[in-house]
């Protein structure tokens, strides 16, 4: 039987993936400087310069919107646009149209940016973009779903593989939560300001289910969907079990949706949405533990791998943090561990378990296995890998742990009464007392933000040695 | 009339909506882990992104 390796540049869009992969580097670089300014900012407050822009109320939202949008989003697009291609063995359809999605996220993030240090916004987390933004995203959204799924169709694959189906679900439920979190009203056709359509629990209510299903589909099923392709490629062998990905994908997908307002315990919302929120948090952790112990257990026999290759190391390392965020937030959802956690550095620590741990860390490990395959080229260099696995990892647990002490101590001290009935500290005390862990976070953000350094070097070297040329067939008998 | 009103009283939709979506999930279960036969075909798909050769 003959055997022939493909011509994929020529079988594949490799070119919209380059594009998106190299904008993930510069982003991820760019978001991740910004991030350790504004945590510096915290901790040496004259980092401020008494430069409005530069405040860490509007910096804040440009550093979530480069990392999650910016890094995230095109480390999505790059990688859903191959994945799909190659799992489905298909061109991406829709020609030139994938091109306009890559203009038009750039748009959007640079216009965010923008927006952002300029003063506009919507005051929305993670949405802070206002209207007029807000209907590019839905167009270059609605093109991205359409050549998705045009692609899918066009499949010369009966089976459509499971990273598709979290791709899509993420897809879908991005649309869906988009649409509904930005409904406002401008205040007159030539003006950026606007105003939501909800008003107070409701508006609430809305952000959070926006907020929190942003992290289950954006941050969570996409990446997923990165996790059951590039995991098994990198080890060689198939996902350990694909019955167990597509009780993963369903659970997730559904339980998901319910969560949202365990962001909002002890306030005017009904209790009864509060306790169902907490409850599908709790029945979370199954499905993300299966799903976990799925990409983990995907290495069986081939431990080995662990000390010799560091791109699997990212990636099972990713896995843990996915299962170790994914047990915390669960935790946090709980009525009682929310009176003390809400409102503390604890949150943003367990956001950045999350996004440095499992999302930042797959996607490194996805990209090294991506790029050189981009290129027709090796990695210039695994050693500096390395490098960056050991800072990415030093610099998220320095991180996490600062976080924990400060939330935890915050939570303590704002509860804190003395014999007389009355609160034992004042708020400027527990700031106080917090700046040796924001020093600390700082310093977690920089070994971070070093190792991306590292990687967008190591890869610029890769890509320098490598070709865009289609390869020649090589045929064997 | 009286069956849409019965639908718009949260009393009835969320044991409804529990009932639906425990059986869809059951179902789901049984699907997949029902029959040896189907499940080994199923398990045959986690070969496609093995099958896309590299370069």
């Amino acid at each position: 039987m003959a055997t022939a390796s493909v011509v994929t540049s020529e079988q594949y869009n490799y070119d919209i993936i380059r594009k998106f992969t190299i904008m993930t580097l510069v982003w991820g670089a760019v978001g991740m400087l910004v991030g350790v300014y504004i945590a510096s900012e915290l901790a040496f407050p004259f980092l401020n310069f008494d430069i409005p822009y530069i405040t860490f109320g509007r910096l804040r939202p440009v550093h979530t919107g480069a990392v999650i949008f910016g890094f995230g989003g095109s480390a999505l697009f790059a990688t859903s646009y191959y994945v799909v291609q190659r799992t489905c063995q298909t061109r991406l359809w829709g020609g030139n149209l994938a091109n306009f999605t890559f203009w038009g996220w750039q748009a959007v993030i640079v216009l965010a940016a923008l927006g952002d240090v300029m003063g506009h916004s919507q005051g929305r987390e993670y949405a802070e973009m206002e209207w007029p933004i807000d209907l590019l995203i839905e167009v270059v959204w609605v093109v991205y779903m359409a050549i998705f799924i045009g692609t899918l169709m066009n499949r010369k694959q009966p089976h459509i593989y499971v990273a598709n189906w979290f791709y899509l679900s993420f897809i879908l439920a991005t649309a869906l939560l988009h649409t509904f979190n930005n409904l406002a009203v401008p205040i007159s056709l030539f003006s950026i300001k606007s105003y939501s359509l909800f008003s107070g629990a409701q508006d609430a209510m809305t952000q959070w289910w926006y907020g929190h299903n942003a992290v289950g589909f954006f941050l969570t099923a996409a990446f997923l969907g990165m996790m059951y392709y590039f995991v098994p490629k990198q080890a060689g062998k198939p996902v350990y079990s694909y019955r167990l990905s597509i009780v993963h994908f369903w659970a997730l997908s559904f339980m998901y949706m319910w969560a949202g307002s365990h962001h909002l315990h002890w306030t005017a919302i009904p209790d009864w949405t509060s306790t169902l929120a907490a409850t599908f948090s709790i029945m979370l952790l199954l499905p993300s533990w299966g799903g976990m112990i799925n990409g983990i257990m995907t290495l069986s026999g081939a431990w080995d791998k662990l000390r010799t290759d560091p791109i699997m190391r990212f990636m099972i390392v990713a896995l843990s943090f996915y299962g170790m965020s994914t047990f915390e937030g669960p935790m946090m959802s709980l009525k009682d561990v929310n009176a003390l956690s809400h409102y503390t550095d604890w949150t943003v620590g367990h956001v950045h378990s999350g996004a440095l741990g499992w999302v930042a860390m797959i996607s490194f490990g996805s990209l090294y296995h991506l790029i050189p395959r981009l290129w027709n080229t090796q990695v210039y260099s695994l050693r500096l890998i390395n490098v960056h696995f050991w800072l990415a990892t030093i610099g998220v647990l320095l991180y996490i742990t600062a976080m924990w002490i400060s939330g935890i101590m915050q939570g303590l001290m704002w509860r804190a009464f003395d014999d007389f009935g009355n609160l034992q500290y004042s708020f400027a005390e527990s700031v106080a007392a917090m700046h040796p862990f924001y020093a600390m976070r700082a310093l977690g953000g920089a070994f971070f933000l070093t190792g991306m350094v590292v990687m967008c070097y190591n890869m610029y070297k890769t890509i320098n040695q490598g070709n865009t040329e289609a390869a020649p067939v090589a045929a064997a008998a | 009339m009286e069956l849409f009103l019965w639908f718009t009283k949260f009393e009835n939709t969320k044991p409804l909506a529990l009932v639906i979506f425990f059986t869809v999930f059951c179902g789901i279960l049984l699907y997949l882990y029902g029959s040896r036969s189907r499940g080994e075909r199923i398990e045959e798909h986690k070969n496609i992104p093995l099958l896309d050769e590299d370069k």
